[in-house]
């Protein structure tokens, strides 16, 4: 894993002191909300429906033991004793007050970590696949890359009041795990003969108008990343929309432009850009590369004992295949029945941390899909892992199945929710829980955002449920046939919208005509995608 | 109007910048103003005579002006980047880093929080167009 050095350090500790002085002077009254707003947005603190909430980075998704038992901390001394881990690999506090902010802040720093650009019409927190370093089908981790872009990114001065924020994520394999092409830009390693480079994918995104990003350059030299995700912001901070904030994103500049002559613009500027010696030296990424690089004990290859069915399930479910023997990667769900996704306890954080350490190399990941990953653990002990999940409440078998819901915060907690979202998520998880269909539709993805602004992914779900406000009363839409994964498309409405209770039966039914539609090895998003939308209908609104 | 601050040694223009049409048609101009739409690359083929630059930020959340300044730089200019209009103590340190050697805000700046805000950054991450060199330079021993 990435170390700081004394620089970066400096840097995160730098940032406590500026943002201490920042909230002072608001807090004196010297700063107008207007003043301080962005101040604090660089920050990740958000004013909310009942407190400040503050959203903290876990670059690329990846932290380790000590810095997961730092959250838990955080949890139980400003907040109510847990976190929400979000679909951008980070994790949100709901109930924080801005007396404590800073100091908050300073604990954070004193474990490698801060909430530096979270929030904020600048370059966000680089999100990247959970299982990286680990997955047997990457052609090189794609973390020393995502670091490298980390640290170029950070205080900007140039890209310091973009028109819009700016979302970027890492891959580096042909399968998706990152939703890399609904990004702003969207980076896949790869591999040219003896050469790795770089592929964008620029203008994706989710929202109101969500996009798939095109690839506007299918190989960029690895020694000119940096400078040409530099050319890439510099065309948009120039000429990205700032008239009206919802047009303000790449895509729609890349939309109104036409990919062709965005791509010009940006070549154009990368020649440019060039010719001024800002991209890092190659030592620079090798020392990066090197931290992630850390060889993990060999391990002995044993399969583990399936003779337990409930432990077999849970392996099949919730396990990914490593590239090193004896090795595998586990995903702890945070989606226990009836729970809130996403939300761990500071005791689940504690454990975590400690089960990393007893049963990997002390690593865990957040996904987007708002779970927690071991990425190595020794396969021989997965059994006794498993066992220390379940009592803790963590040791749900259900990933990627119709349980496994991405949910944004919603009505419950943020101000700009049309519908809950939570509780939906719940019930659906419940029914489906209780009529034991879980198992036979396999791979279900369904995603619930509780506005328009898709912070939980809604239009990439197999199922996608979106939470609309008609006449005063929280109504729901269903979308179908949206995907994040290497087949990325947008789900499409149904019709009408339902109530909250119309909406579980509405997904009921919707599975109902999956199961009686589908072929020999069809996933639901096969069968939609082969049958089209009119059955749906037909069943939906007879 | 609030005090200049400058970080030249330069007698500073005695007029303020005219806008970029009206500069590029009077040969004899040597100061201009560019609003955030303004390509400041029409600018690059008069950078001679220029001695100011005054680049408005009507709002200072519109960071148009970040990339023009670093673009002037680029291309060579060496006279006064002055940044005018809503501009705050919080972003100074930003502005600086991207050429910028005057500031002239419509709201006066607190001397106490600007030379606070100056000081603060002992490092930066990224070549811009200050010339300073950034962390990696640094740890491989380079110069940038
Ligand atoms: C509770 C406070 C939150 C607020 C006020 C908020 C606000 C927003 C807004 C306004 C957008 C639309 C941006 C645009 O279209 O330009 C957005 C998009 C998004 N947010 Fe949130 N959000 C919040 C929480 C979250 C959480 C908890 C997550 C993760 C679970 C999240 C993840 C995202 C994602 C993935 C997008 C879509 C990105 C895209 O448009 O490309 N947000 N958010
Ligand atoms: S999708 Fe809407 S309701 Fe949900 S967190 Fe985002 S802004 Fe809030």
């Amino acid at each position: 894993m990435y170390r700081y050095d004394d620089y970066d350090q400096a840097m995160v500790d730098t940032r406590v002191a500026e943002f201490r002085d920042q909230a002072r002077r608001r807090l004196e009254g010297r700063l107008s909300e207007d003043q301080f707003k962005p101040l604090r947005l660089m920050n990740g603190l958000y004013l909310q429906l009942h407190a400040y909430m503050l959203r903290v980075a876990i670059p690329y998704g990846t932290l380790d033991a000590r810095q997961m038992r730092a959250l838990a901390d955080i949890a139980d001394n400003y907040d109510r004793g847990y976190g929400h881990f979000t679909t951008r690999q980070n994790i949100q506090y709901n109930w924080i007050k801005l007396e404590e902010a800073a100091n908050l802040l300073a604990d954070l720093a004193k474990v490698e970590m801060h909430a530096i650009q979270t929030s904020g019409n600048c370059i966000r927190n680089i999100s990247s696949d959970h299982f990286a370093g680990a997955a047997a089908d990457e052609v090189a981790d794609p973390r020393p890359y995502a670091e490298l872009l980390r640290q170029w990114s950070s205080f900007h001065p140039e890209f310091s009041a973009l028109p819009r924020k700016f979302k970027i994520a890492v891959i580096a394999s042909e399968r998706d795990r990152a939703a890399m092409r609904l990004h702003d830009i969207g980076i896949r390693i790869v591999r040219r003969g003896d050469a790795l480079g770089a592929q964008f994918w620029v203008g994706g995104g989710m929202g109101r108008t969500p996009m798939v990003a095109p690839c506007i350059r299918e190989f960029v030299p690895i020694d000119q990343l940096v400078t040409y995700s530099e050319a890439c912001l510099r065309v948009y901070n120039r000429h990205g929309r700032r008239d009206n904030k919802f047009k303000a994103r790449i895509k729609i500049l890349v939309h109104e432009l036409g990919a062709a002559e965005y791509t010009r613009q940006v070549e154009e500027e990368f020649a440019h850009l060039l010719t001024l010696g800002i991209e890092p030296p190659a030592a620079e990424l090798a020392r990066i590369a090197a931290m992630f690089d850390e060889p993990l004990e060999p391990a002995e290859s044993a399969a583990p004992d399936r003779s337990d069915p409930d432990f077999a399930l849970w392996m099949d479910r919730n396990t990914h295949p490593h590239k090193l023997p004896g090795y595998i990667s586990a995903v702890i769900s945070l989606k226990p029945v009836g729970g809130i996704p996403g939300d761990a306890t500071a005791d689940q954080m504690r454990l975590m941390a400690d089960l990393a350490e007893r049963y990997g190399n002390g690593e865990l990941r957040v996904t987007h899909t708002q779970n927690i990953v071991l990425p190595h653990v020794r396969q021989a002990e997965l059994h006794g892992l498993w066992s220390a999940l379940e009592p803790a409440g963590l040791g749900a078998a259900n990933i990627d199945t119709v349980e496994d819901i991405i949910a944004c915060p919603g009505l419950d907690y943020c101000s700009l929710a049309n519908a809950r979202s939570i509780p939906v998520a719940q019930r659906i998880a419940e029914r489906f829980a209780a009529n034991g269909r879980t198992a036979v539709l396999g791979e279900l993805k369904l995603k619930i955002s509780g506005c328009i602004n898709a912070c939980g992914h809604h239009h990439a779900g197999h199922i996608g449920i979106l939470g609309v406000d008609r006449k005063g009363t929280e109504n729901y839409q269903l979308l179908l046939g949206g995907s994040e994964a290497e087949d990325v498309s947008l789900g499409k409405i149904t019709g009408p919208g339902f109530d909250e209770t119309g909406i579980v039966d509405a997904v009921e039914t919707a599975t109902k005509v999956y199961l009686k539609e589908r072929d020999e090895g069809e996933r639901f998003l096969d069968t939609y995608r082969r049958i089209g939308m009119e059955p749906f209908k037909a069943a939906l609104y007879g | 109007m609030a005090e200049l601050l400058r970080f030249r040694a330069d007698e500073p223009a005695d007029h303020p910048g005219i806008t970029v049409d009206a500069f590029l048609d009077q040969p004899d101009a040597d100061a201009v103003r560019i609003e955030p739409g303004d390509d400041a690359r029409a600018l690059i083929p008069h950078l001679a005579r220029l001695r100011l630059v005054e680049v408005n930020f009507p709002i200072f959340g519109d960071g148009r002006g970040y990339s023009s300044a670093r673009i002037l730089r680029e291309a060579g200019y060496g006279g006064e980047l002055r940044a005018v209009g809503d501009v705050l103590v919080d972003q100074i340190a930003a502005l600086r880093r991207c050429g910028f050697d005057g500031f002239d805000p419509d709201q006066p700046l607190d001397p106490a929080d600007t030379e606070i805000a100056f000081a603060r950054w002992s490092a930066v991450y990224q070549p811009a167009a200050d010339g300073r060199a950034p962390i990696w330079a640094a740890r491989h021993g380079e110069t940038a």
